[in-house]
């Protein structure tokens, strides 16, 4: 991406939100374009209790400076919470409203439990990827916490969510909100028209069916509210015809083309989205249920980006509160308690305990992400030969431009497997394990020296591609002709199997798709290992 | 630009109860175990608490697709001691090799059990609907009794417009005078020597002056005792107190006899249980007592009562008797409104029941408010026969055969009723 910088003065860019272009051209700012302003001649109060009229002063002066270093976002909406509607948020997965299920009940108990006996402290910060952005700001915070969390909040992620190709493919920032309201709405009219029951139930199947309900290589339609409930009849009424029309068991024609009918399998090629295939094909749903599968995929579909970024996404927020904060306390804006408050809860925040340690539950993404983006900027500003040798087209450029770059073009796989460098192997001693199942024993395959480098760093890639975390199900057949029956594949990745609440998944499939379901599991070479049936669950009308 | 703070704190509180009542909902099997052992293992008076309920994990977890152990995978680990590459290590054990870290709990409790608070009010909610109880019974029993402001003497403190004067002022004199005392004794005996030293002929100048300056300064001083102070008012003091005041005694009467068993005796402790509940909400002080019986009868402590069995036959009178007994002795029907509860089996030696039925009709109900029996067995004998009798008669007594809990409700039925339509 080649892009020329302009010496103009940065526009606001929330003024022209309103009026959106397809694709709105985005101008990046070179660090050497950053004009550094006259050092305040009064820093900002800085009592501890935040006010209204505080935290407007402090917004007003960190969108300042992220504007002087051209942080494209959202327009921002702040929201100040209680601890109580933190953990509600928390427990619906983070979005302010949602359709009603026992498992964020079950998420809130638990959240809640954990926070009164002091072993979580809430999450400091809650961001929606909408348009405006919405970022909570929890009433127990200190002025200095409300400032390190609007500028990791409502400037880093937001610039995150209106920036990385993926959040730009996969999400529409402006319809989310009014998409749930409308999932909100029409679950509760169904829970009124047909029980509480059966909805649960529903739900509670496209559930299990949630990382296996997203389209890896479509472009999602944008939709409003209105549009929504105008399609959704016009949806229901052709999706009854089309089934109506798949199962017809009169003969259509009485021709011979019943051999080659036989011969044509259905679905022609293995799907992977298998939420979308029970929604446009099971046979018995009923076209509210479909409008309910439909509602987890697409709500499946909004968070798919997020999981694929995590490392990017909160390394992007952290590197930029750290430097916004930082930034304005050197123009004076900042008092030293301030500083040392939000570098203490950063200093929690970055901490990466080694393996072995009580703590140590996986890599930090917080910890990794931040030190990448520091660590690209440091190969920008004092490239050491190394990074000469790794890193030709990043050593001594400009930062801004660069991180900027990282920022919008990868995902957490790509992103490590690009950026991760033998420096920052060293400093966080990163090595790389084997576990097979065939050797008695583990075995180091690489650790951060010369000849390893590579190696971790891929293994580290792989890590976080969501195909090897996940495991690949597609699927594969339906016998149309017979019981009806659904086969879904597993294709095994390193031979790794499924685990064994495949049964219980099976189940939940097979009373989406109305008779019995197969899943088969096949290694590498196509051979199936092992097979799960679910029989057709009864049906009582 | 849009740019804006909005202060959600008052909106939306409590947003999640839709989510709480459908995980409530889905575990109601478990909740209402959980509350039936609550039940058993409490008092008749801890009954109105929330409870902890426990659910295993294994029945709220909600299944996806993953991978199981096996297969060969490469997991990348910061904070490397002293390995280096080709070094070999013993699989942790637990199998899954270090690569599960991140799976570990990090709750520090029971990974086996999710558990949760059952607040008071759900936890009654699940009592109740247990015992099938309709909804005006629910309100009449959930219902925070009325409060009204009672006179209750006086007070320090309180309002302005509360101030009592005559009071006030009573005590200002008796201030007044208590403080003054000394003095004016004081000043009446110098006025007495002043007196005399005038009417000497050659009084001493100096020492009249010297006794009008020290009648002068006592003067002062009793002057200056403030008429009225702060520490005088007094205000009408008034308390908060329920409505209904009165005082009750529950008389739980049971058959232990061998042939009442744990199941038996559980229905007949919601039957207490729910007589209890009642007049809690509607009599200050409640007593309850408890007589056990089988060829004789004893009163007991609730331990006693609900967890102990005697083997032998079965003298239903011998218990009525007891408690005419100690209604007389200790509850006066002028202070006191007694209610009786009788539960059994409906065992009763044959001679016994028609005794039970004149005891019941001339001695023990012109005693009670109401009166009512539960028979937690299905077969129908002489006692039975006998109370049905009485039954007909008279509106503060009730019967009723019952096998389930939901079956107890009906007993107080026009409890309830009457209760509820004046409330």
């Amino acid at each position: 991406m080649s892009r020329k910088s302009a010496v103009l003065p940065d526009p606001t860019p929330d003024m022209f939100t309103g009026s959106v272009s397809t694709e709105p051209k985005v101008r990046v700012k070179r660090a050497a374009d950053v004009v550094t302003p006259p050092r305040a001649e009064k820093h900002l109060p800085a009592p501890n209790d935040w006010s209204f009229d505080l935290i407007e002063q402090y917004h007003a002066v960190i969108r300042q400076t992220a504007r002087r270093f051209g942080l494209d976002t959202y327009p921002n909406q702040l929201e100040i919470i209680t601890a109580e509607q933190m953990m509600d948020a928390y427990a619906s997965v983070g979005m302010p409203v949602n359709y009603r299920h026992w498992s964020y009940g079950k998420e809130f108990i638990a959240t809640e439990k954990n926070y009164r006996r002091g072993h979580m402290g809430l999450a400091y910060e809650i961001v929606i990827n909408s348009n405006p952005c919405i970022s909570y700001l929890m009433e127990e915070n200190t002025m200095a916490m409300q400032a390190l969390v609007i500028a990791h909040a409502a400037y880093g992620h937001n610039s995150f969510f209106k920036g990385n190709y993926l959040f730009k493919m996969w999400t529409d920032a402006s319809s989310i909100i009014d998409y749930l309201v409308y999932a909100k709405n029409y679950v509760h009219e169904c829970e009124e028209r047909y029980g509480l029951d059966i909805v649960e139930e529903t739900l509670d199947s496209c559930h299990a069916l949630m990382n296996h309900g997203v389209d890896r290589y479509r472009r999602p339609s944008k939709l409003s509210l209105a549009q929504e409930q105008i399609r959704r009849e016009e949806r229901e009424a052709y999706a009854q015809r089309q089934i109506n029309d798949m199962w017809r068991t009169l003969p259509r024609k009485a021709e011979k083309a019943v051999e080659e009918d036989k011969a044509r399998r259905f679905p022609e090629e293995p799907q992977e989205n298998i939420l979308y295939f029970i929604e446009k094909n099971a046979p018995l749903l009923e076209p509210w249920q479909r409008e309910v599968v439909r509602i987890v995929r697409k709500v499946a579909q909004y968070f798919y980006p997020q999981r694929q970024t995590q490392v990017m996404n909160e390394g992007w927020a952290t590197f930029w509160h750290h430097h916004l904060l930082n930034t304005m306390y050197d123009d004076g804006q900042l008092t030293d308690g301030v500083m040392i408050e939000w570098l203490k809860s950063h200093t929690n925040v970055v901490y990466q305990p080694p393996v072995g340690h009580p703590a140590y539950s996986g890599i930090n993404p917080y910890a990794l992400g931040f030190a990448m983006y520091t660590d690209i900027k440091r190969i920008c500003e004092k490239p050491s030969d190394e990074d000469r040798a790794w890193f030709p087209e990043v050593a001594g450029k400009d930062w801004l431009e660069t991180i900027d770059h990282a920022m919008r073009n990868f995902k957490d796989e790509s992103f490590v497997g690009q950026y991760l460098s033998p420096n920052l192997m060293r400093e966080f001693r990163l090595f790389s394990i084997v576990d097979d199942e065939k050797d008695s024993e583990l075995e180091v395959s690489a650790i951060h020296d010369e000849s390893g480098y590579r190696r971790v760093r891929e293994s580290l890639s792989r890590q976080y591609d969501l195909g090897s975390r996940e495991p690949n199900i597609q699927v594969w057949s339906v016998n149309t002709r017979g019981d009806r029956s659904l086969v879904l594949r597993h294709t095994q990745h390193n031979d790794r199997p499924l685990h064994d609440n495949a049964q219980e998944v099976l189940k939940h499939v097979s009373r989406l798709w109305g008779f019995g379901v197969h899943l088969e599991s096949a290694d590498s070479s196509g051979f199936v290992t092992r097979r799960w049936s679910v029989d057709a669950p009864t049906h009582t009308s | 630009m849009l740019q804006q703070i909005i202060d959600r704190r008052l909106a939306g509180k409590n947003k999640s109860i839709g989510n709480r009542e459908r995980f409530l909902r889905r575990h109601k099997d478990q909740i209402r175990e959980a509350v039936k052992r609550a039940v058993d293992g409490r008092g008749i008076r801890d009954i109105a608490q929330g409870e902890d309920i426990k659910i295993p994990k294994k029945d709220i977890s909600e299944p996806v697709f993953g991978h199981g152990q096996g297969g060969k995978r490469e997991m990348v680990h910061p904070g490397n001691q002293d390995y280096v590459r080709g070094d070999r290590i013993q699989r942790p054990k637990g199998g899954g090799g270090k690569g599960g870290g991140g799976q570990a709990s990090d709750q520090g409790e029971g990974d086996d059990d999710f558990v949760f608070h059952l607040s008071k009010e759900e936890f009654m909610q699940v009592f109740f609907d247990d015992l099938a109880l309709p909804n005006l019974a629910r309100t009449t029993l959930a219902e925070t009794p009325e409060f009204k402001t009672h006179r209750a003497g006086y007070s320090s403190d309180g309002t302005p417009n509360n101030l009592h004067v005559v009071r006030s002022m009573r005590g200002a004199i008796g201030r007044r005078i208590a403080l003054g005392s000394d003095s004016r004794k004081e000043l009446v005996r110098l006025e007495e020597i002043l007196a005399a030293l005038k009417r000497q002929p050659h009084a001493a100048l100096h020492e009249v002056k010297e006794l009008e300056d020290e009648i002068a300064r006592l003067r002062a001083k009793i002057e200056r005792i403030p008429y009225l102070d702060p520490i005088d008012l007094r205000y009408r003091s008034r308390v908060r107190v329920p409505v209904p005041t009165a005082k009750a005694v529950m008389f739980c009467l049971m058959d232990v006899s061998g042939s009442m068993d744990e199941a038996r005796k559980d229905l007949a402790k919601r039957f207490f249980i729910l007589l209890y509940l009642f007049l809690t909400r509607h009599y200050e002080k409640i007593d309850i007592v408890f007589i056990r019986h089988h060829t004789q009868a004893q009163e007991v402590d609730e331990q006693n009562f609900f967890h102990s069995t005697e083997t032998g036959g079965t003298v239903v009178s011998s218990a009525l008797v007891l408690m005419e007994e100690i209604a007389k002795a200790r509850y006066p029907t002028s202070e006191w409104n007694i209610y009786g509860a009788q539960a059994s089996d409906g065992d009763n030696w044959h001679h016994d029941s028609g005794r039970c039925r004149e005891l019941l009709a001339n001695n023990i109900l012109p005693l009670c408010r109401y009166f009512a029996y539960v028979q937690v067995a299905e077969e129908e004998q002489n006692l039975w026969d006998e109370y049905s009798m009485l039954a007909g008669e008279t509106k503060a007594f009730a019967i009723r055969k019952v096998t389930e809990a939901s079956q107890i409700y009906p007993v107080f039925r026009e409890l309830f009723k009457k209760e509820g339509a004046t409330a």
